[in-house]
Protein backbone atom coordinates (compact mmCIF):
# COMPACT_ATOMS: atom_id res chain seq x y z
CA UNK A 1 0.00 0.00 0.00
CA UNK A 2 1.55 3.47 -1.12
CA UNK A 3 2.17 5.95 1.77
CA UNK A 4 -0.31 8.23 0.68
CA UNK A 5 -3.27 5.10 0.93
CA UNK A 6 -1.96 4.65 4.65
CA UNK A 7 -2.23 8.19 5.65
CA UNK A 8 -5.77 8.20 4.07
CA UNK A 9 -6.60 4.69 5.73
CA UNK A 10 -5.49 5.91 8.93
CA UNK A 11 -6.93 9.18 8.68
CA UNK A 12 -10.64 7.85 8.10
CA UNK A 13 -10.15 5.56 10.61
CA UNK A 14 -9.56 7.56 13.19
CA UNK A 15 -12.62 10.13 12.63
CA UNK A 16 -14.62 6.88 12.54
CA UNK A 17 -13.50 6.37 16.17
CA UNK A 18 -13.56 9.89 17.10
CA UNK A 19 -17.23 10.28 15.99
CA UNK A 20 -18.20 7.44 17.49
CA UNK A 21 -16.57 8.04 20.91
CA UNK A 22 -18.36 11.35 20.58
CA UNK A 23 -21.63 9.95 19.56
CA UNK A 24 -21.13 7.75 22.71
CA UNK A 25 -20.48 10.81 24.90
CA UNK A 26 -23.17 13.33 23.44
CA UNK A 27 -25.68 10.71 23.29
CA UNK A 28 -25.61 8.46 26.26
CA UNK A 29 -23.31 10.19 29.08
CA UNK A 30 -24.34 13.48 28.13
CA UNK A 31 -27.94 13.17 27.19
CA UNK A 32 -31.06 12.28 29.16
CA UNK A 33 -34.33 13.60 30.19
CA UNK A 34 -34.65 17.61 30.54
CA UNK A 35 -34.87 18.67 34.48
CA UNK A 36 -38.40 20.80 35.49
CA UNK A 37 -37.20 23.53 37.89
CA UNK A 38 -39.62 24.55 40.46
CA UNK A 39 -39.78 27.99 42.63
CA UNK A 40 -41.82 29.04 45.36
CA UNK A 41 -44.73 30.85 45.05
CA UNK A 42 -45.60 33.62 46.36
CA UNK A 43 -47.40 31.74 49.28
CA UNK A 44 -43.81 30.00 50.08
CA UNK A 45 -44.68 27.31 48.57
CA UNK A 46 -43.95 25.00 45.76
CA UNK A 47 -46.98 23.15 43.87
CA UNK A 48 -45.33 20.36 42.19
CA UNK A 49 -47.98 18.50 39.42
CA UNK A 50 -46.81 15.26 38.39
CA UNK A 51 -48.77 12.26 36.33
CA UNK A 52 -48.55 8.47 35.73
CA UNK A 53 -49.16 6.72 32.91
CA UNK A 54 -49.84 3.09 32.11
CA UNK A 55 -47.89 3.93 28.42
CA UNK A 56 -46.58 7.07 26.95
CA UNK A 57 -46.58 6.99 23.63
CA UNK A 58 -44.99 7.36 20.12
CA UNK A 59 -45.12 10.98 20.17
CA UNK A 60 -43.75 11.62 23.59
CA UNK A 61 -41.08 8.81 24.38
CA UNK A 62 -40.39 7.22 20.80
CA UNK A 63 -37.30 5.26 22.22
CA UNK A 64 -39.83 3.51 24.72
CA UNK A 65 -43.59 4.34 23.95
CA UNK A 66 -45.11 1.69 25.72
CA UNK A 67 -43.00 1.70 28.73
CA UNK A 68 -45.16 3.18 32.26
CA UNK A 69 -43.99 6.29 33.27
CA UNK A 70 -44.52 9.01 35.42
CA UNK A 71 -44.70 12.72 33.25
CA UNK A 72 -43.99 16.44 35.40
CA UNK A 73 -45.83 19.33 34.70
CA UNK A 74 -43.60 22.35 33.41
CA UNK A 75 -44.80 25.11 36.19
CA UNK A 76 -43.96 27.82 33.69
CA UNK A 77 -45.23 26.35 30.22
CA UNK A 78 -47.50 23.93 31.73
CA UNK A 79 -46.38 21.42 29.46
CA UNK A 80 -46.18 17.79 30.56
CA UNK A 81 -42.25 17.21 30.15
CA UNK A 82 -41.69 13.27 29.63
CA UNK A 83 -38.92 13.39 32.97
CA UNK A 84 -38.37 12.80 36.01
CA UNK A 85 -35.72 15.05 37.28
CA UNK A 86 -37.31 18.39 38.96
CA UNK A 87 -35.58 20.96 41.53
CA UNK A 88 -37.69 22.23 44.23
CA UNK A 89 -35.92 24.93 47.01
CA UNK A 90 -34.58 23.83 50.26
CA UNK A 91 -36.89 23.86 53.66
CA UNK A 92 -39.76 24.50 51.19
CA UNK A 93 -43.04 22.97 51.64
CA UNK A 94 -43.78 21.07 48.50
CA UNK A 95 -47.45 20.16 47.85
CA UNK A 96 -47.47 17.53 45.22
CA UNK A 97 -50.55 16.06 43.11
CA UNK A 98 -50.12 13.15 41.08
CA UNK A 99 -53.03 12.44 38.64
CA UNK A 100 -53.11 8.64 37.86
CA UNK A 101 -53.64 7.56 34.51
CA UNK A 102 -52.92 3.93 35.67
CA UNK A 103 -54.77 0.99 36.73
CA UNK A 104 -53.78 -1.05 39.93
CA UNK A 105 -50.83 -2.96 40.66
CA UNK A 106 -50.59 -4.30 43.99
CA UNK A 107 -46.99 -3.69 46.02
CA UNK A 108 -44.98 -6.67 46.26
CA UNK A 109 -44.00 -5.18 50.05
CA UNK A 110 -46.91 -4.43 51.80
CA UNK A 111 -44.73 -1.96 54.08
CA UNK A 112 -45.36 0.67 51.43
CA UNK A 113 -48.58 0.68 51.39
CA UNK A 114 -48.09 3.37 54.27
CA UNK A 115 -47.82 7.22 53.67
CA UNK A 116 -44.67 8.17 55.65
CA UNK A 117 -42.49 11.13 55.71
CA UNK A 118 -45.64 13.72 54.44
CA UNK A 119 -46.95 16.61 56.98
CA UNK A 120 -49.19 15.33 59.50
CA UNK A 121 -48.45 11.72 58.10
CA UNK A 122 -51.38 11.81 55.29
CA UNK A 123 -51.97 11.09 51.78
CA UNK A 124 -55.51 12.20 50.31
CA UNK A 125 -56.69 10.35 47.54
CA UNK A 126 -59.14 13.15 46.27
CA UNK A 127 -60.91 14.67 49.67
CA UNK A 128 -60.27 11.27 51.47
CA UNK A 129 -57.55 11.49 54.07
CA UNK A 130 -55.36 7.91 53.76
CA UNK A 131 -52.26 6.90 56.13
CA UNK A 132 -52.23 3.35 55.04
CA UNK A 133 -53.29 2.44 51.98
CA UNK A 134 -54.45 -0.83 50.47
CA UNK A 135 -51.54 -2.26 48.55
CA UNK A 136 -52.59 -5.78 48.71
CA UNK A 137 -54.31 -7.25 51.64
CA UNK A 138 -55.56 -10.75 49.76
CA UNK A 139 -58.47 -9.28 48.36
CA UNK A 140 -59.22 -7.62 44.74
CA UNK A 141 -59.60 -4.26 46.51
CA UNK A 142 -56.52 -2.94 46.32
CA UNK A 143 -56.02 0.72 45.33
CA UNK A 144 -52.74 1.43 43.97
CA UNK A 145 -51.12 1.41 41.24
CA UNK A 146 -47.39 3.06 42.00
CA UNK A 147 -45.90 4.59 44.45
CA UNK A 148 -44.28 8.14 44.65
CA UNK A 149 -40.97 7.67 47.52
CA UNK A 150 -37.93 9.29 47.97
CA UNK A 151 -36.07 7.08 50.66
CA UNK A 152 -33.54 9.67 51.83
CA UNK A 153 -36.15 11.64 53.65
CA UNK A 154 -38.37 8.50 54.40
CA UNK A 155 -40.92 10.14 52.42
CA UNK A 156 -43.22 6.59 51.01
CA UNK A 157 -46.26 7.70 49.19
CA UNK A 158 -48.60 4.70 47.18
CA UNK A 159 -50.63 6.68 44.58
CA UNK A 160 -54.45 5.90 43.98
CA UNK A 161 -55.14 3.72 41.01
CA UNK A 162 -56.95 5.18 38.33
CA UNK A 163 -60.50 4.88 37.08
CA UNK A 164 -58.52 3.53 33.71
CA UNK A 165 -55.60 2.93 31.94
CA UNK A 166 -54.17 5.94 29.83
CA UNK A 167 -51.66 4.42 26.93
CA UNK A 168 -51.15 7.56 25.30
CA UNK A 169 -49.54 9.76 27.83
CA UNK A 170 -49.19 11.97 28.97
CA UNK A 171 -52.50 11.85 29.20
CA UNK A 172 -55.23 15.11 29.42
CA UNK A 173 -58.09 13.83 30.24
CA UNK A 174 -60.46 13.53 33.26
CA UNK A 175 -60.42 9.79 33.67
CA UNK A 176 -57.83 9.56 36.17
CA UNK A 177 -57.39 9.40 39.87
CA UNK A 178 -55.78 12.19 42.32
CA UNK A 179 -53.27 11.42 44.99
CA UNK A 180 -52.15 14.95 47.23
CA UNK A 181 -49.66 15.30 50.07
CA UNK A 182 -47.28 17.86 51.31
CA UNK A 183 -43.17 17.29 52.45
CA UNK A 184 -40.70 19.73 53.10
CA UNK A 185 -38.01 19.87 51.24
CA UNK A 186 -34.90 19.05 53.07
CA UNK A 187 -31.35 20.76 53.03
CA UNK A 188 -29.71 20.90 49.48
CA UNK A 189 -28.49 17.90 47.59
CA UNK A 190 -29.99 15.70 45.50
CA UNK A 191 -32.23 12.62 46.25
CA UNK A 192 -33.52 10.33 44.73
CA UNK A 193 -36.48 8.87 44.25
CA UNK A 194 -38.59 5.95 42.61
CA UNK A 195 -41.74 4.00 42.54
CA UNK A 196 -41.80 0.69 44.42
CA UNK A 197 -44.86 -0.68 42.81
CA UNK A 198 -42.60 -3.40 40.32
CA UNK A 199 -44.40 -1.80 37.49
CA UNK A 200 -42.35 -3.02 35.05
CA UNK A 201 -44.37 -4.94 32.48
CA UNK A 202 -42.22 -7.54 30.99
CA UNK A 203 -38.81 -7.58 32.75
CA UNK A 204 -37.82 -9.78 35.13
CA UNK A 205 -39.16 -9.30 38.81
CA UNK A 206 -41.00 -6.40 37.30
CA UNK A 207 -37.98 -4.07 37.79
CA UNK A 208 -36.34 -4.00 35.07
CA UNK A 209 -36.94 -1.60 31.65
CA UNK A 210 -38.60 1.50 33.50
CA UNK A 211 -37.98 0.88 36.57
CA UNK A 212 -34.08 1.17 35.85
CA UNK A 213 -33.93 4.39 33.70
CA UNK A 214 -34.60 7.48 34.89
CA UNK A 215 -37.26 9.46 33.32
CA UNK A 216 -39.81 6.66 33.36
CA UNK A 217 -40.67 5.47 36.97
CA UNK A 218 -37.50 6.37 38.46
CA UNK A 219 -35.58 9.84 39.14
CA UNK A 220 -34.08 12.77 41.26
CA UNK A 221 -34.96 15.52 43.28
CA UNK A 222 -32.65 18.06 43.39
CA UNK A 223 -33.04 20.26 46.31
CA UNK A 224 -31.20 23.69 45.73
CA UNK A 225 -30.32 26.27 48.55
CA UNK B 1 19.09 -14.91 50.73
CA UNK B 2 20.59 -18.12 50.54
CA UNK B 3 23.76 -17.27 49.13
CA UNK B 4 27.22 -18.25 50.26
CA UNK B 5 30.71 -17.46 49.81
CA UNK B 6 33.28 -20.60 48.98
CA UNK B 7 35.46 -18.73 50.19
CA UNK B 8 36.85 -15.83 52.37
CA UNK B 9 37.15 -12.16 51.26
CA UNK B 10 40.17 -11.98 48.79
CA UNK B 11 41.37 -8.77 51.15
CA UNK B 12 41.64 -11.15 53.69
CA UNK B 13 39.54 -9.49 55.75
CA UNK B 14 36.63 -11.83 57.94
CA UNK B 15 33.45 -11.19 56.34
CA UNK B 16 31.13 -9.68 59.10
CA UNK B 17 28.09 -11.61 60.28
CA UNK B 18 25.44 -10.41 57.69
CA UNK B 19 22.84 -12.51 59.22
CA UNK B 20 23.62 -11.16 62.84
CA UNK B 21 23.60 -7.75 61.87
CA UNK B 22 20.37 -7.94 59.73
CA UNK B 23 18.83 -9.50 62.60
CA UNK B 24 19.95 -6.64 65.29
CA UNK B 25 18.66 -4.14 63.09
CA UNK B 26 15.34 -6.68 62.26
CA UNK B 27 14.58 -7.37 65.51
CA UNK B 28 13.73 -4.01 67.02
CA UNK B 29 11.88 -2.72 63.87
CA UNK B 30 9.81 -5.41 63.82
CA UNK B 31 9.18 -5.15 68.26
CA UNK B 32 8.04 -1.77 67.78
CA UNK B 33 5.83 -2.58 64.49
CA UNK B 34 4.70 -5.04 66.60
CA UNK B 35 3.69 -2.89 69.32
CA UNK B 36 2.91 -0.04 67.78
CA UNK B 37 0.17 -2.37 65.54
CA UNK B 38 -1.38 -4.04 68.51
CA UNK B 39 -1.50 -0.87 71.04
CA UNK B 40 -2.08 2.20 69.01
CA UNK B 41 -3.31 0.76 65.39
CA UNK B 42 -5.22 -2.05 66.41
CA UNK B 43 -7.68 -0.12 68.72
CA UNK B 44 -8.58 1.85 65.32
CA UNK B 45 -8.80 -0.68 62.67
CA UNK B 46 -12.02 -1.50 61.09
CA UNK B 47 -14.99 -2.26 61.57
CA UNK B 48 -15.12 -1.11 65.04
CA UNK B 49 -16.25 -2.80 68.30
CA UNK B 50 -19.75 -2.19 68.17
CA UNK B 51 -20.45 -5.50 67.77
CA UNK B 52 -18.75 -8.96 68.88
CA UNK B 53 -18.46 -9.69 65.05
CA UNK B 54 -16.89 -6.61 64.07
CA UNK B 55 -14.56 -6.79 67.52
CA UNK B 56 -13.58 -10.69 66.07
CA UNK B 57 -12.85 -9.07 62.94
CA UNK B 58 -11.01 -6.38 64.30
CA UNK B 59 -8.54 -8.83 66.73
CA UNK B 60 -8.00 -10.94 63.27
CA UNK B 61 -7.21 -7.87 61.14
CA UNK B 62 -4.62 -6.98 64.29
CA UNK B 63 -3.16 -10.15 65.05
CA UNK B 64 -2.74 -10.52 61.17
CA UNK B 65 -0.92 -7.27 61.00
CA UNK B 66 1.10 -8.49 63.92
CA UNK B 67 1.97 -11.58 62.26
CA UNK B 68 2.86 -9.85 59.16
CA UNK B 69 4.73 -7.20 60.07
CA UNK B 70 7.51 -8.54 61.10
CA UNK B 71 7.90 -10.65 57.43
CA UNK B 72 7.49 -7.34 55.76
CA UNK B 73 10.04 -5.46 57.64
CA UNK B 74 12.73 -8.60 57.42
CA UNK B 75 12.12 -7.95 53.54
CA UNK B 76 12.69 -4.42 53.43
CA UNK B 77 15.35 -4.45 55.99
CA UNK B 78 17.00 -7.20 54.01
CA UNK B 79 16.70 -5.35 50.71
CA UNK B 80 18.36 -2.05 52.63
CA UNK B 81 21.03 -3.74 54.03
CA UNK B 82 21.81 -5.16 50.51
CA UNK B 83 21.41 -2.30 49.42
CA UNK B 84 24.06 -0.51 51.66
CA UNK B 85 26.18 -3.04 52.72
CA UNK B 86 26.75 -4.83 49.33
CA UNK B 87 26.49 -1.78 46.80
CA UNK B 88 29.06 -1.87 43.83
CA UNK B 89 31.55 0.33 44.67
CA UNK B 90 33.75 2.22 42.49
CA UNK B 91 37.30 0.26 41.33
CA UNK B 92 35.43 -2.92 41.99
CA UNK B 93 34.76 -4.46 38.64
CA UNK B 94 35.21 -8.55 40.19
CA UNK B 95 32.06 -10.79 40.23
CA UNK B 96 30.54 -11.74 43.07
CA UNK B 97 31.32 -14.36 45.05
CA UNK B 98 29.73 -17.85 43.34
CA UNK B 99 26.36 -18.92 45.10
CA UNK B 100 25.62 -21.88 46.92
CA UNK B 101 22.71 -23.63 48.48
CA UNK B 102 22.69 -23.13 52.29
CA UNK B 103 20.32 -26.27 53.34
CA UNK B 104 20.00 -24.56 56.97
CA UNK B 105 18.81 -21.23 55.57
CA UNK B 106 16.35 -23.00 52.89
CA UNK B 107 14.94 -24.79 55.79
CA UNK B 108 14.01 -22.42 58.05
CA UNK B 109 12.66 -20.12 55.00
CA UNK B 110 10.26 -22.89 54.53
CA UNK B 111 9.71 -23.88 58.20
CA UNK B 112 8.74 -20.49 59.27
CA UNK B 113 6.78 -19.45 56.21
CA UNK B 114 4.88 -22.95 56.61
CA UNK B 115 4.43 -22.22 60.38
CA UNK B 116 3.12 -18.68 59.87
CA UNK B 117 0.44 -19.84 57.23
CA UNK B 118 -0.60 -23.39 58.76
CA UNK B 119 -1.10 -21.06 62.11
CA UNK B 120 -2.81 -18.42 60.16
CA UNK B 121 -5.20 -21.45 58.95
CA UNK B 122 -5.88 -22.94 62.23
CA UNK B 123 -6.37 -19.67 63.63
CA UNK B 124 -8.81 -18.31 60.35
CA UNK B 125 -10.79 -21.63 61.14
CA UNK B 126 -11.27 -21.25 64.76
CA UNK B 127 -12.16 -17.51 64.55
CA UNK B 128 -14.84 -18.19 62.05
CA UNK B 129 -16.22 -21.09 64.08
CA UNK B 130 -16.10 -20.03 67.67
CA UNK B 131 -17.82 -16.87 67.70
CA UNK B 132 -20.81 -18.39 65.71
CA UNK B 133 -20.16 -17.29 61.91
CA UNK B 134 -18.15 -14.21 62.70
CA UNK B 135 -21.07 -12.58 61.53
CA UNK B 136 -21.28 -13.80 58.47
CA UNK B 137 -24.44 -15.81 56.22
CA UNK B 138 -24.76 -19.13 57.29
CA UNK B 139 -27.62 -20.15 55.15
CA UNK B 140 -30.90 -21.50 56.71
CA UNK B 141 -29.28 -23.69 58.33
CA UNK B 142 -26.33 -21.99 60.26
CA UNK B 143 -24.02 -24.71 62.12
CA UNK B 144 -22.29 -22.13 64.35
CA UNK B 145 -24.89 -20.68 66.83
CA UNK B 146 -24.97 -18.67 69.88
CA UNK B 147 -26.64 -19.50 72.86
CA UNK B 148 -29.37 -18.11 74.62
CA UNK B 149 -32.46 -16.60 72.79
CA UNK B 150 -31.40 -13.91 70.40
CA UNK B 151 -33.41 -11.08 69.30
CA UNK B 152 -34.71 -12.07 66.04
CA UNK B 153 -34.57 -9.46 63.13
CA UNK B 154 -35.16 -10.31 59.78
CA UNK B 155 -34.02 -8.21 56.83
CA UNK B 156 -35.53 -7.90 53.59
CA UNK B 157 -33.62 -6.15 50.46
CA UNK B 158 -35.81 -5.22 47.60
CA UNK B 159 -34.59 -2.30 44.59
CA UNK B 160 -33.50 -0.13 46.18
CA UNK B 161 -34.31 -0.40 49.96
CA UNK B 162 -33.89 -2.32 53.39
CA UNK B 163 -36.51 -3.17 55.34
CA UNK B 164 -36.99 -4.76 58.63
CA UNK B 165 -39.37 -7.09 60.76
CA UNK B 166 -39.42 -7.95 64.13
CA UNK B 167 -40.89 -11.37 64.67
CA UNK B 168 -41.28 -11.21 68.38
CA UNK B 169 -42.81 -7.86 68.53
CA UNK B 170 -45.86 -8.74 66.54
CA UNK B 171 -44.24 -8.94 63.14
CA UNK B 172 -44.38 -5.45 62.75
CA UNK B 173 -42.01 -3.81 59.77
CA UNK B 174 -40.11 -0.54 59.29
CA UNK B 175 -37.48 0.67 57.05
CA UNK B 176 -35.89 1.42 60.55
CA UNK B 177 -33.16 -0.60 62.07
CA UNK B 178 -32.80 -0.39 65.68
CA UNK B 179 -30.97 -2.82 67.93
CA UNK B 180 -30.67 -3.18 71.98
CA UNK B 181 -27.37 -3.03 73.17
CA UNK B 182 -25.38 -5.99 75.02
CA UNK B 183 -28.15 -8.12 73.25
CA UNK B 184 -27.58 -10.99 71.15
CA UNK B 185 -28.52 -10.50 67.53
CA UNK B 186 -30.15 -12.92 64.61
CA UNK B 187 -30.79 -11.40 61.74
CA UNK B 188 -32.69 -13.37 59.15
CA UNK B 189 -31.43 -12.09 55.82
CA UNK B 190 -33.79 -12.65 52.70
CA UNK B 191 -34.60 -10.27 49.40
CA UNK B 192 -38.09 -10.01 47.36
CA UNK B 193 -36.71 -9.69 44.10
CA UNK B 194 -32.95 -9.62 43.08
CA UNK B 195 -29.52 -10.63 45.00
CA UNK B 196 -28.79 -7.85 47.55
CA UNK B 197 -25.81 -8.53 50.54
CA UNK B 198 -26.57 -7.23 53.52
CA UNK B 199 -24.07 -5.29 55.41
CA UNK B 200 -24.36 -3.56 58.92
CA UNK B 201 -20.43 -2.29 58.79
CA UNK B 202 -19.83 -1.65 62.66
CA UNK B 203 -21.21 -5.02 63.34
CA UNK B 204 -18.92 -6.61 61.40
CA UNK B 205 -22.03 -8.43 59.48
CA UNK B 206 -22.58 -9.14 56.22
CA UNK B 207 -24.84 -11.71 54.73
CA UNK B 208 -26.09 -12.30 51.21
CA UNK B 209 -29.83 -11.29 50.41
CA UNK B 210 -31.42 -13.93 47.99
CA UNK B 211 -34.74 -14.50 46.91
CA UNK B 212 -36.39 -17.57 48.69
CA UNK B 213 -33.86 -18.27 50.88
CA UNK B 214 -33.12 -17.65 54.82
CA UNK B 215 -29.59 -16.42 55.05
CA UNK B 216 -28.57 -16.47 59.14
CA UNK B 217 -25.96 -14.18 60.37
CA UNK B 218 -25.40 -13.40 64.16
CA UNK B 219 -23.57 -10.79 66.12
CA UNK B 220 -23.96 -9.10 69.39
CA UNK B 221 -24.38 -6.28 70.58
CA UNK B 222 -21.52 -4.42 72.57
CA UNK B 223 -21.93 -0.59 72.72
CA UNK B 224 -24.39 1.83 71.76
CA UNK B 225 -24.21 3.77 68.47
CA UNK B 226 -24.74 4.18 64.82
CA UNK B 227 -24.38 1.46 61.96
CA UNK B 228 -23.90 2.22 58.43
CA UNK B 229 -25.98 -0.42 56.25
CA UNK B 230 -25.01 -0.88 52.89
CA UNK B 231 -25.84 -3.81 50.19
CA UNK B 232 -22.71 -4.94 49.15
CA UNK B 233 -24.24 -6.61 45.84
CA UNK B 234 -24.67 -4.79 42.34
CA UNK B 235 -28.44 -4.95 42.26
CA UNK B 236 -29.38 -2.60 39.44
CA UNK B 237 -29.51 1.50 38.98
CA UNK B 238 -29.89 2.81 42.95
CA UNK B 239 -27.46 -0.20 44.48
CA UNK B 240 -25.29 2.63 45.64
CA UNK B 241 -28.30 4.44 47.52
CA UNK B 242 -29.24 1.21 48.61
CA UNK B 243 -28.12 2.73 52.40
CA UNK B 244 -30.09 2.97 56.07
CA UNK B 245 -28.37 4.30 59.34
CA UNK B 246 -28.97 1.82 61.66
CA UNK B 247 -28.98 2.39 65.62
CA UNK B 248 -27.79 0.35 68.76
CA UNK B 249 -29.52 2.03 71.80
CA UNK B 250 -29.68 1.11 75.35
CA UNK B 251 -32.43 -1.90 76.12
CA UNK B 252 -34.79 0.04 77.57
CA UNK B 253 -34.82 2.79 74.53
CA UNK B 254 -35.14 -0.48 72.33
CA UNK B 255 -38.35 -1.49 74.47
CA UNK B 256 -39.86 1.74 74.16
CA UNK B 257 -39.19 1.77 70.43
CA UNK B 258 -40.34 -1.47 69.79
CA UNK B 259 -43.45 -1.00 71.69
CA UNK B 260 -44.08 2.49 70.29
CA UNK B 261 -43.55 0.73 66.89
CA UNK B 262 -45.49 -2.14 67.20
CA UNK B 263 -49.41 0.53 67.97
CA UNK B 264 -48.39 2.59 65.60
CA UNK B 265 -47.80 0.63 62.53
CA UNK B 266 -50.78 -1.87 64.18
CA UNK B 267 -52.90 -1.10 61.02
CA UNK B 268 -49.80 -1.53 58.32
CA UNK B 269 -48.92 -4.68 60.13
CA UNK B 270 -52.68 -6.46 59.58
CA UNK B 271 -52.22 -6.24 56.08
CA UNK B 272 -48.68 -7.47 55.81
CA UNK B 273 -48.38 -11.34 54.65
CA UNK B 274 -47.91 -13.54 58.08
CA UNK B 275 -43.66 -13.55 59.12
CA UNK B 276 -42.04 -16.25 57.34
CA UNK B 277 -38.24 -16.72 56.97
CA UNK B 278 -38.88 -16.02 53.14
CA UNK B 279 -41.38 -14.34 50.95
CA UNK B 280 -41.57 -15.43 46.91
CA UNK B 281 -43.46 -12.49 45.48
CA UNK B 282 -44.21 -14.58 42.52
CA UNK B 283 -45.99 -17.62 44.44
CA UNK B 284 -47.34 -15.61 47.25
CA UNK B 285 -50.98 -17.13 47.44
CA UNK B 286 -52.90 -14.10 48.55
CA UNK B 287 -50.83 -12.21 45.83
CA UNK B 288 -52.08 -14.64 43.01
CA UNK B 289 -55.72 -14.55 44.32
CA UNK B 290 -55.90 -10.65 44.08
CA UNK B 291 -54.84 -10.86 40.74
CA UNK B 292 -57.44 -13.33 39.71
CA UNK B 293 -60.45 -11.86 41.16
CA UNK B 294 -59.09 -8.53 39.35
CA UNK B 295 -58.50 -10.10 36.40
CA UNK B 296 -55.25 -8.94 36.62
CA UNK B 297 -51.48 -9.92 35.28
CA UNK B 298 -48.75 -7.88 37.48
CA UNK B 299 -45.73 -7.44 37.60
CA UNK B 300 -42.44 -10.55 37.86
CA UNK B 301 -42.40 -13.56 36.77
CA UNK B 302 -45.77 -15.07 36.11
CA UNK B 303 -46.93 -11.51 37.63
CA UNK B 304 -47.65 -10.55 33.66
CA UNK B 305 -49.19 -13.35 32.23
CA UNK B 306 -47.64 -15.25 29.34
CA UNK B 307 -48.49 -12.83 26.58
CA UNK B 308 -45.47 -10.67 28.12
CA UNK B 309 -42.56 -12.93 28.32
CA UNK B 310 -40.49 -12.00 30.61
CA UNK B 311 -37.14 -10.85 29.96
CA UNK B 312 -33.74 -10.64 31.81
Amino acid sequence: MSLPARVTTLTVAFLVVAVGVAFVVVHYLLGGPPTVNYSASSSGQVNLVMQTDASSSPQAVPSAPTWVSYFIRDPSSGAWVHTTLFTVPAHTRVNVTILGYDGSTPLRNQVFSKVTGTMGGVAYYGTTPVKVANGWNGNPNFNIQHTFAIPGINLSVPIQAGPGTCLTGPCTNNQHSTTKFSFMTPAAGVYRWQCFVPCGLSFLDGNGGPMQTIGFMTGNMTVVS
Amino acid sequence: MAATTSAPAESGQREPNHGLRIFLIWLPLALAADLIIWFVWGPHLPPGDLGSAAQGQQFDISVMAVMAAPVMIFVLAYAAYALIVWRHREGDDEDGPPIHGNARISATWIGVTAAIVLSLFVFGTYELVVPAGAGAGEGNTPIWTPGGTPLQVQVIGQQWRWTYRYPQFGGFETTALVLPVGQEIQFNVTSLDVIHSFSAYQLGVKADANPDVNNVAYTKTLAAGTVQVRCFELCGLWHADMTTVGHVVSVSAFKAWAAASKVQLAALTKILPPYSLTYDPNSVAQLGQAFVKAGLSGAGGNYYGAQYPVQP
